[in-house]
């Protein structure tokens, strides 16, 4: 009889950046079962919102996630939007789904550079996160945080770009897209990343209808949805874009999706940019008083799939109850069936490939001299820096190239 | 299909079961049914109409325990919410995770957090606090006055 191998994977773990476990139960080097314990970083969130007011809600949803911050104010604006029945201004749509994009570009970079990571193939990983940088310049540059950008609220955005700036976002687009060009290029090319991608972590169509999954994951096998063309919000009915699809379910067909998605995305940037451009600046926002007693779901695509939020109102100033779920939630649970049968290197591909939601917001620092361990900077005036740095970007254009 | 047909075609093959049902803003609509008959209806969504499980969120208010179960017709972007309300004392309903897998996560962490029992569940063991929390301590029910 065979004897049956565990080998934990986490709970803090280089592959996963936020504490999870994972147990692979192994026959030699092929994966029989897979368990997980999950909960190391509960924090409350559903319980917390129904203290905090409407307004409040936005920053507290934002920081669910730090790589797509926007993604769940985005759902929650479009769930309680709903209860208070109105439509935002033209403007507010075109800015949500600028920052919604931009948000997608940067995660899927994020995401192709770790998958290369884990492929051992750290060139890619260089090259992606070096390629993401502008796109958080951007943000900067617009909403004055790389991350978190506290751009949302209800009836509309909190911060207009102004239309001085829309030159400079344009001309960082078109250096974006020709650096996604040479990373698509790179990745769908190179026959080392074929051969370890390729076939590998096959999700089936009838896997993904079973448990849910949504986004570049159902996408890539075949599951043609995407609730920014299925149930329209935001800019996205204004603009033309297109769903991407493919139908092999590895995971090579998974950063496939993510790749091409990055120009889809890009082409919504500019749409929206050429359309601001011709508006009136400043009608950003809708006055709305409260929020009346309800029901409201609210939806949006974010970077990893459909995020949906509930919300029940009871008419006071505070949700009665929030209910958030994020992609990862239905993604995470496909394991069971991408990875049984697999090697272990795979196993650890294919649980990146759904792409579980990480976090890098961290930027604070001090800086000590090496030689004497004397402070040289401490944190006021790194944050003076900072200021500085955005102010810096904001009056010049990022400037990459 | 419109939402207002997809309803009215629900509602008739279950009108013994449909209790109420509420329809706004075009694409979306809550449908209040027995308890007992979630495991039909839930089947004739997801089998027959093809509609996808969102997710499900309990409620702890004044009437009991209620859920929402969330369904998605990816088809014209519509959400069908299923509403049902659980006894007080004893909440439990019919578990849809031998059906399908995606209430399997949710089902537990509603289990967890408000000690409501799914019948028939695979495996309905703790979500969130595997052993880091009492056992018969519900952290999301309310307390009413």
């Amino acid at each position: 009889m065979s004897r049956k191998t565990l080998i934990p994977i986490g709970p803090y773990h280089p592959l996963q950046e936020e504490p999870e476990l994972f147990k692979l139960y192994c026959d030699g080097e092929i994966v029989t079962d897979i368990k997980w314990e999950t909960g190391y970083n509960h924090r409350g969130i559903e319980k917390l919102s129904e203290s905090k007011s409407y307004d409040q809600v936005f920053f507290l949803v934002e920081r669910i996630c730090g790589i797509c911050s926007t993604s769940h104010p985005f759902a929650f604006a479009n769930a309680v939007e709903e209860i208070v029945a109105v439509e935002i201004t033209d403007r507010a749509k075109y800015i949500r789904s600028i920052i919604g994009e931009l948000e997608r570009i940067h995660s899927h970079l994020l995401w192709v550079g770790l998958a290369g990571h884990f492929l051992g193939y750290n060139t890619v990983f260089m090259w992606a996160w070096k390629y993401r940088e502008p796109v958080l310049d951007l943000f900067e540059m617009i909403t004055g945080n790389r991350n978190s950008y506290a751009m949302f609220k209800v009836g509309g955005v909190r911060r207009d770009i102004e239309n001085s700036k829309i030159p400079a976002i344009r001309k960082e687009i078109a250096v974006i897209r020709k650096k996604i060009d040479l990373l698509t290029g790179a990745v769908m090319d190179d026959p080392v990343i074929h051969a370890r991608t390729k076939g590998v972590g096959i999700l089936t169509r009838q896997d993904i209808i079973d448990y849910g999954a949504v986004g570049p994951t159902a996408r890539a096998s075949g599951v043609d949805i995407d609730v920014r063309r299925d149930d329209p919000y935001a800019a996205y009915p204004l603009v033309n874009w297109k769903v991407i699809t493919a139908q092999a379910g590895d995971v090579f067909a998974k950063a496939e999706v993510r790749l091409l998605e990055m120009y889809e995305s890009a082409s919504i940037i500019e749409q929206c940019i050429d359309a601001l451009e011709k508006m009136k600046e400043g009608d950003i926002t809708l006055k709305i008083n409260e929020i009346p007693e309800g029901l409201g779901t609210g939806r949006a695509e974010a970077p990893r799939g459909e995020v949906f939020h509930f919300v029940v109102s009871d008419g006071s100033n505070s949700p009665a109850r929030h209910k958030i779920r994020a992609p990862s939630y239905t993604n995470i649970a496909t394991f069971k069936k991408s990875c049984i049968g697999q090697t272990i290197a795979d196993a650890t591909l294919s649980l990146a490939a759904v792409d579980p939601c990480y976090c890098c917001t961290e930027r604070m620092a001090a800086a000590y001299d090496n030689s004497s361990g004397k402070k040289i900077l401490n944190a006021n005036e790194l944050i003076a820096l900072s200021l500085k740095r955005t102010s810096e970007l904001r009056k010049s254009g990022t400037g990459h190239e | 299909m419109d939402t207002e047909t997809a309803i009215n075609k629900l509602t008739e093959k279950f009108i013994a079961d449909t209790l109420r049902v509420v329809l706004q803003k075009g694409r979306r609509a809550i449908v209040t049914i027995r308890h007992t008959a979630i495991l039909d209806i839930s089947e004739y969504l997801y089998k027959s109409e093809g509609y996808r499980f969102i997710i499900a969120s309990a409620l702890h208010t004044r009437r009991g325990f209620e859920i929402y179960y969330h369904f998605s017709f990816d088809a014209d972007g519509s959400i069908l919410s299923l509403h049902v309300i659980l006894d007080k004392e004893k909440p439990h309903i019919e578990s849809l995770s031998n059906m399908f897998s995606a209430s399997n996560w949710i089902e537990r962490e509603m289990h967890e957090l408000f000690g409501i029992d799914f019948l028939n569940h695979p495996n309905q063991e703790k979500l969130l606090s595997e052993g880091n929390w009492a056992d018969d301590v519900y952290p999301y029910r309310k307390e009413f006055k």
